[in-house]
C-alpha cells in the first residue's frame, strides 16, 4: 500500500510539526512543577451512564446494592461502550436523572461512600499476555477505558483492527497542546514505568514494532524522564514536538511525527497507526498490573480563578465544586469554569456536576480570560485561513453560515473535515465566533441528514 | 451549600483568544502611514494638510450618515472610514479643489464601501473607487500637479468653490511618470527615494513608504507578499522592456519608485478586504498587479496605471479565490 510506503520512506524523520495552527502562551507555569496528590474520597458520586461517544452504559446494580471500589455496576449497551464501575465502596442510592455538566439532567448511578470503608483494593494482576486478541479486547472494553484526552471515544475500538490491516506504530500522545493542563505532563514523569509498561502491553498485542511518544518540546523535564526509564533495545522512542496548538489531535500529530496525512474520512490505522492519550496508556497499564478498572483519573485543576492550583487524582463521580474546595476554593473574580482545555472544553453550568472520565481538567478563568472582544465585520485579513490546520476556509465559513447556506459549506468547502479545534476563532481579530458558526452548520446538516434518510 | 457560588458565564469555546483586534489592524495602518503624510505635509505645505482633514472629515460623515443608527459605534469605531480618507487624500495632488475633495471622499465611502454592506463586503478598495470617480470627473484638476514649495504658501486653487476648477497660480511640473511618458525623461531614484518630486500627497518618498511597510510587516498586519510580488513583477517585466530599449522604457528602479507604485503595492493592494484570502490567490493578484501597471504605463494612455491595476485584480478577486482553494487536509491525495 502507497501510505504503509510513504510511512517506511519517514521512519527516520521526525519533522516535529504539522502545518498552520496557532501559539496560545501555554500558562502551564501554575501546575506544571507540583506533583500529583490524591484527591479525598468525598460522600457522593454521580457515575452518568453515557459519558462518551456511542450507546450508553446499562446497569446491572440495584437500588440499596452495596457495592465494593471497583466493582462493575454498569455493562457496556453495544461495541462502541464501555462499562463503569463503582469508584468507592458504598451504597447504590439513586439511579435515575442527574446534573451533567453541560446543564442537563442524564442517567446515572449514585454511590454514597462508606465513610467507615479503607477503600482498598484488592490487587489481581490479569496475565495479558496469555489473552488472545479478542479476549484482550473484551478486557479494556470491560475496564472502561476510554480515551482520557478529553474526547473518551472508547478505547478498545480502536484496537479492534479489522481484516487486511495493520498496525505498525503506536503512538503515544503526550503533547499535551491545550494551555493550561499539565496533567499528562506529570503522569509522564511521575508514571513514567506505568506507561512504559502499558505501551508494550498494546504494542504487543496490536503487532506494532515500534512506540513514538510525541511530547511537545516545552516539557522537557518529561522528555528526559522517558529517555532515561527506556531501556536499550526496547522498541520506544520519544518525539519532540514543535509547541504549537492543536499538535495533540490525532491527525496533526501522526503527520508531525510520521509526516502522513490520514486521509479524510479514514482514520489512523488506515494509515498503520493507533493513538493513545498518555493518561489511556497508564490507565491499561494499571488495569493489568493491579485489576483497577477505570474509576479515577489525573486532573489539572488551575487558571487565575483557583486559589491553590493542583495535579489531582479525582475519583470519577466526584463533584467539580469538591474538586475546587479541595483546591481551596474559587476566587470572587470567577467568572466562567471550563472542564477541559480551554481551546476545546466546555463551560459547565453547575459546580455539582460530576467528574467524568474525559475531565482533563477543572479550569477557573476571570473576566480577563473570558470578556469577548466586540464582533467587526470580516475584514478578511486571513489569519483564520493561515490558523486552520486542516486547511479550510473559515473566513468562508463564517460568511456562508451567516447568510446559512450550510448545504454550500459542505459541498464545496469540506465543512464536515473541520474538527473544531478553535484555531479559527482564537486567530479573529474582528472577534467572530467562526468555530460556533460551524458547529451550527455541522448540526444543522447531520440534523439535515437524518431526515432525508 | 458552603459559599455563594460565583454567577458562571457560558459561553463557547475557544475561551482564549489573540490580543490583534481590528481596530488595532486599522490603527497601525495609520501609524505606518504617519511619516508618508507629515513627510507630505512638509513638501506640499498647509494646503496638504488642509486637503487631508477635508478627505478624513468627509469619509467619516459620510459613514455615520449611512450607518444604522444603533450600530454607529461600530461602524465609526473600526477606524476603518478615518483609514479610507487618509488613503484618498494621499493619492490626491496637493492643488486640488477641497470640494473636489469632498465629492471624492464621498463616493469612496458611499459608493465604494457602503453601497456593498459595509467594511468587509466591498470588492473595490474604497479609496481607490473615490480617486478613480475624481480622475474620470475632473480629469485636469486631477493631473494638475504642483511642485513641492513654500509651507505656508496655500494653492488659492484649493479654495475654489464648488463646481469651480480654480486657477493654479503655484508653479507647476509634470510629476516624474509623465516626464518619462510625455518626454522621455528620467527622474534620479535618489529624488524619488527621497520625495523631493511633484506628484500626489503621499506617493513621493518612497523610503518613507516602505518604512511604513516594514512595520506593518513587523506588526503582522501586512501580506508581504502582496508588496514584494507586485514590485518583482513590474520590475521583471520593466527590465525586459528596458533592455530592448532603454531609451524608451524606464528601468526597473524607476518603476519601483515612482507614482503610486510603493504607495499602492504597500497600502491599496495590501486591503486584505479586496485582495484574496488564499496563499495561492495572493500571489496570482500581486503578480496580476505588477504585469498590469507597467502595461497601462507604458502602452496605455495614462502615465499612471497602479490605481487601475489594483481595481481589475480587485475585480478579479472573488474569481481568483473561487479557484485557488487550499488542499484541505487528507483529501486529494493520491491514494488508491
Amino acid at each position: 500500500m502507497n501510505l504503509l510506503q510513504q510511512i517506511k520512506d519517514s521512519l527516520s524523520r521526525n519533522i516535529g510539526s504539522f502545518d498552520h495552527g496557532v501559539h496560545p502562551r501555554h500558562h502551564k507555569g501554575q501546575t506544571e512543577k507540583l506533583a500529583i496528590q490524591r484527591l479525598p474520597f468525598g460522600k457522593r458520586f454521580v457515575i452518568p451512564l453515557g459519558q462518551h461517544i456511542g450507546a450508553p452504559a446499562k446497569p446491572i446494580v440495584q437500588l440499596g446494592d452495596a457495592v465494593k471500589r471497583g466493582q462493575m455496576i454498569a455493562e457496556p449497551g453495544g461495541f462502541v461502550s464501555v462499562a463503569l464501575h463503582s469508584p468507592v465502596t458504598g451504597r447504590v442510592t439513586v439511579i435515575g436523572s442527574e446534573r451533567y455538566a453541560d446543564g442537563t439532567f442524564q442517567d446515572a448511578i449514585v454511590i454514597e461512600a462508606d465513610q467507615y470503608d479503607p477503600q482498598q483494593m484488592d490487587v489481581n494482576p490479569i496475565d495479558w499476555e496469555a489473552l488472545s486478541m479478542e479476549d484482550f479486547i473484551g478486557e479494556v472494553q470491560k475496564a472502561g477505558i476510554v480515551g482520557m484526552g478529553g474526547a473518551a471515544f472508547p478505547c478498545h475500538v480502536k484496537y479492534a483492527i479489522p481484516d487486511g490491516s495493520s498496525i505498525r506504530y503506536l503512538l503515544i500522545n503526550g503533547a499535551e497542546c491545550e494551555p493550561y493542563l499539565t496533567n499528562d505532563h506529570r503522569q509522564m514523569m511521575e508514571h513514567t514505568e506505568a506507561l512504559l509498561y502499558g505501551a508494550e502491553i498494546v504494542r504487543q498485542k496490536l503487532g506494532a514494532e515500534e512506540v513514538v511518544i510525541g511530547v511537545e518540546k516545552n516539557k522537557p523535564e518529561a522528555i528526559v524522564a522517558l529517555q532515561n526509564a527506556i531501556k536499550p533495545g526496547q522498541p520506544v522512542r520519544v518525539a519532540p514536538l514543535e509547541v504549537k496548538y492543536p499538535q495533540g489531535a490525532e491527525k496533526m500529530l501522526i503527520k508531525s511525527v510520521f509526516n502522513v496525512e490520514v486521509p479524510a474520512g479514514k482514520l489512523p490505522r488506515d494509515v498503520g497507526v493507533a493513538v493513545n492519550n498518555v493518561g489511556t496508556i497508564i490507565a491499561i497499564a494499571e488495569y493489568f498490573q493491579t485489576g483497577k478498572p477505570l474509576i479515577e483519573r489525573v486532573v489539572t485543576v488551575s487558571g487565575p480563578g483557583v486559589t491553590y492550583p493542583a495535579n489531582l487524582i479525582v475519583p470519577l463521580g466526584t463533584s467539580i465544586r469538591e474538586v475546587l474546595d479541595y483546591a481551596g476554593g474559587l476566587k470572587d473574580e470567577t467568572r466562567q469554569v471550563v472542564l477541559g482545555g480551554p481551546m476545546m472544553g466546555a463551560s459547565i453550568a453547575d459546580l455539582d456536576a460530576p467528574m467524568l472520565k474525559g475531565s482533563s481538567g477543572v479550569l477557573a478563568l476571570t473576566v480577563h480570560e473570558t470578556e469577548r472582544p466586540q464582533e467587526y465585520n470580516c475584514i478578511r485579513c486571513g489569519r483564520c485561513v493561515e490558523a486552520c490546520p486542516y486547511f479550510l476556509n473559515p473566513a468562508r465559513f463564517a460568511r456562508l453560515a451567516k447568510a446559512r447556506m450550510y448545504e454550500e459549506m459542505a459541498e464545496t468547502y469540506n465543512v464536515m473535515d473541520c474538527v473544531e479545534c478553535g484555531c479559527c476563532t482564537y486567530s479573529c481579530p474582528s472577534g467572530i465566533p467562526i468555530v460556533q458558526h460551524i458547529r451550527t452548520a455541522k448540526d444543522h446538516l447531520r440534523s439535515m441528514k437524518g431526515k432525508v434518510q | 451549600m458552603t459559599q455563594k457560588d460565583p454567577k458562571l458565564l457560558i459561553q463557547p469555546g475557544p475561551q482564549l483568544r489573540q490580543q490583534m483586534t481590528t481596530p488595532a489592524v486599522m490603527r497601525d495602518v495609520w501609524y505606518a502611514l504617519a511619516p508618508t503624510t507629515l513627510a507630505g505635509i512638509w513638501f506640499f505645505g498647509i494646503g496638504a494638510l488642509l486637503l487631508l482633514i477635508t478627505c478624513i472629515a468627509t469619509a467619516v460623515l459620510t459613514e455615520w450618515y449611512f450607518s444604522p443608527e444603533d450600530e454607529r459605534r461600530y461602524f465609526l469605531g473600526d477606524g476603518s472610514a478615518i483609514l479610507t480618507g487618509l488613503l484618498l487624500g494621499l493619492t490626491l495632488p496637493p492643488a486640488l479643489p477641497l470640494w473636489m475633495a469632498v465629492v471624492g471622499s464621498a463616493v469612496a465611502i458611499g459608493v465604494g464601501k457602503t453601497i456593498w454592506g459595509g467594511v468587509g463586503s466591498n470588492l473595490f478598495n474604497p479609496a481607490l473607487v473615490g480617486r478613480a470617480f475624481l480622475l474620470a470627473t475632473f480629469p485636469i484638476a486631477m493631473t494638475t500637479w504642483t511642485a513641492p514649495g513654500d509651507f505656508f504658501t496655500m494653492p488659492s486653487s484649493i479654495f475654489a468653490l464648488p463646481l469651480m476648477t480654480g486657477v493654479v497660480d503655484t508653479v507647476t511640473q509634470a510629476s516624474p511618470l509623465g516626464l518619462m511618458k510625455f518626454e522621455y525623461t528620467d527622474t534620479g531614484f535618489v529624488e524619488l527615494l527621497f520625495g523631493n518630486t511633484s506628484g500626489s500627497l503621499g506617493e513621493t518618498s518612497g523610503l518613507l513608504l516602505i518604512l511604513g511597510g516594514l512595520y506593518l510587516w513587523w506588526r503582522r498586519d501586512l501580506d508581504w507578499r502582496i508588496p514584494v510580488g507586485i514590485l518583482a513583477t513590474a520590475m521583471a517585466f520593466s527590465l525586459a522592456l528596458y533592455m530592448m530599449d532603454s531609451g524608451r522604457y524606464p528601468g526597473p528602479i524607476f518603476t519601483a519608485l515612482s507614482g503610486g507604485m510603493l504607495l499602492g503595492a504597500i497600502f491599496m493592494a495590501t486591503d486584505p478586504v479586496t485582495s484574496p484570502l488564499t496563499p495561492k490567490g495572493i500571489w496570482i493578484f500581486a503578480v496580476g498587479i505588477g504585469f498590469l501597471v507597467v502595461l497601462i504605463r507604458v502602452f496605455g494612455g495614462f502615465p499612471e496605471g497602479m490605481m487601475y491595476a489594483i481595481l481589475l485584480m480587485n475585480a478579479a478577486t472573488p474569481l481568483i479565490d473561487r479557484y485557488t482553494q487550499p488542499r484541505v487536509f487528507g483529501r486529494g491525495l493520491d491514494t488508491k
